[in-house]
């Protein structure tokens, strides 16, 4: 996580893991049908970090995944991201003709893996996610939590630099959910690679990141950033935690606040 | 967080489909099992037999269920009944066949292809509304009596559905998984073999299911309407029975065709369930 720092300043764009949005904006439909979905958004992510965005409903969050992705180009502004880009999703999209290993053979595959170190890879990517017993099931076979560690394993075979999780656990219940930031936490802190965390949830975002970006709505855009230093492993019940998510919902709701009226009657 | 507002700027990125698994309510093992084909034969059965006692045709125009079975008993021994049979099997595998390479031909052609797509898909429903036999008369005009007559029409009839079930397996693959293909990697032809061909497959056996009816159906249309000499199939066989008022062979050959269809279709059915089931999108 410091690596950021390491070379000469004019170097830092070409790092493996760096993310960096510079002034993007991103424009949907046209005359009167037309969305500011994001506005001069500007976020510079170090290799290794990780960084939870969050925010209400449409701010942009799942838009400015997209433009990081590639899946979008942006109206205005660059994005660069370096060393190739990985994207969990909020429902694990696993495909449902494949078992759980087939599933992360996939990913392999389309690098170019051949067929028995993919094999192997697989059931080792399986294992480290704790579902080595499951490798033959079917994706209708597994609970919500497992789709998202089969997910999960999935997104580490693509070995890229920066991994995006758009609400990767939305879906799951809270129980389910403390599991997945410990293993997501420990993930990370193995692989090294760069995080974008999407979520709606204030706590889950200052359990896990370096950093949390707030958005507000209408058009989208950066409104605040909590750099969060406390030691991991972090508690989601810690004091310190639960202060510092309080500070983020107060904001929140101040932005919420502003775009009330607006909300009700527009739609 | 507390305004739950959508708004378009979410919309292009949020489209994941939950592909949550529909159980279908599990029905009692005797409602699924072969007692209620049985029940439907017995039922039939009944009614027919009914309709005989009833007396409202003599005998000899419409005989009971068990003359006919004798009758078939009868038919099924002689090898002519075979050499039929065999023909009219051979030409269904080769018109279906034709039907499924073309279909699927021109269903993916079209699926690729925006203008494309909007010029066949239209034409592919027209085709699909016009009841094949309707084709005989040019096709006999134009090739003559003889088997190219019946394999245009068959081809013809089964084809629209084979590219239809193309096109719409093709449509209903999840936005999602086209994002996830991209994001894997998977482009072109890579992102049709791993993703959006195995994700269209149930779909796409549904228009196999459609098209083979289709051909079953113009194919006997066509055994009916075209006779070949010295190639007797089984639809000339229900012609010449009736022509020469021969009652019983006529329903003895219904019962045939009946049957050969029926199978087909347990077939085709049979590995669509498997397909479901590995999706968990059906109950075992």
């Amino acid at each position: 996580m410091t690596a950021a720092a390491s070379t000469a300043s004019g170097a830092a764009v070409s790092e493996r893991g760096r993310l960096r949005l510079s002034g993007v904006s991103k424009v949907f439909g046209r005359g009167d049908a037309q969305v500011v979905a994001l506005e001069g958004v500007d976020l510079d992510i170090a290799p290794g970090e990780f960084v939870a965005v969050v925010g209400g409903s449409g701010c942009g969050k799942s838009t400015m995944l997209s433009l990081a992705a590639g899946l979008e180009q942006p109206t205005s502004g660059t994005v660069t991201a370096n060393g190739g880009v990985a994207l969990m999703f909020q429902e694990s999209t696993l495909l449902p003709w494949l078992t759980a290993a087939q599933n992360v053979e996939l990913a392999l595959r389309l690098r170019g893996v051949g067929k028995d170190e993919r094999r192997q890879r697989a059931r080792e990517l399986l294992a480290k996610v704790r579902l080595g017993r499951h490798v033959d099931q079917r994706p209708h076979e597994l609970s919500g939590g497992m789709r998202q560690r089969v997910a999960l394993a999935r997104v580490l075979a693509q070995e890229s630099a920066i991994v995006l999780m758009d609400e990767p656990l939305g879906a799951l219940d809270a129980m389910t959910r403390d599991q997945m930031h410990d293993l997501i936490e420990s993930v990370w802190q193995e692989a090294g690679f760069t995080v974008v965390f999407v979520t709606h949830n204030v706590r889950e975002a200052v359990r896990l990141a370096d950093r949390s970006i707030l958005m507000g709505s209408r058009p989208g855009r950066v409104i605040h950033a909590q750099p969060n230093t406390l030691p991991r492993p972090r508690r989601l019940d810690s004091n310190l935690l639960v202060e510092m998510a309080a500070d983020l919902t107060r904001r929140l709701k101040e932005e919420v606040a502003v775009h009330d009226d607006a909300d009700y009657f527009t739609i | 967080m507390t305004t739950p507002t959508t708004s378009l700027s979410e919309m292009p990125a949020a489209d994941e489909v939950a592909e949550a698994p529909a159980r279908p309510s599990r029905g009692s093992a005797w409602a699924r099992g072969p007692i209620p084909i049985l029940l439907a034969v017995v039922i039939v059965l009944a009614i027919w037999q009914i309709v005989v006692w009833s007396g409202w045709r003599p005998d000899y125009l419409l005989p009971g269920p068990m003359t006919v079975f004798a009758e078939l008993g009868h038919i099924v021994a002689q090898p002519e009944f075979w050499r039929a049979l065999g023909r009219t099997l051979v030409r269904a595998v080769a018109g279906f066949g034709l039907a499924v390479l073309t279909g699927t031909a021109i269903g993916l052609a079209a699926a690729r292809s925006r203008t494309l797509r909007a010029a066949i898909g239209s034409l592919v429903t027209g085709l699909q509304t016009m009841p094949s036999v309707v084709w005989f008369p040019l096709a006999i005009l134009l090739l003559g009596l003889g088997e190219s007559a019946i394999m245009f029409v068959v081809v013809l009839g089964a084809a629209p559905s084979v590219a239809n079930g193309v096109l719409s397996g093709v449509d209903q693959v999840a936005p999602a998984y086209f994002r996830l293909g991209r994001v894997l990697g998977a482009e072109g032809w890579r992102l049709y073999r791993y993703i959006v061909i195995p994700a269209a497959l149930p779909s796409y056996l549904g228009g196999l299911n459609q098209g083979w009816a289709f051909a079953w159906r113009s194919l006997m249309a066509g055994e009916l309407l075209v006779v070949i000499p010295g190639a007797v199939a089984l639809g000339n066989r229900l012609a010449f029975a009736q022509e020469f008022g021969d009652a019983a062979g006529l329903l003895a050959y219904m019962l045939v065709i009946l049957v050969v269809g029926m199978l087909a279709d347990a077939g085709f059915s049979a590995v669509a369930t498997r397909i479901r089931q590995r999706r968990g999108l059906a109950v075992r």
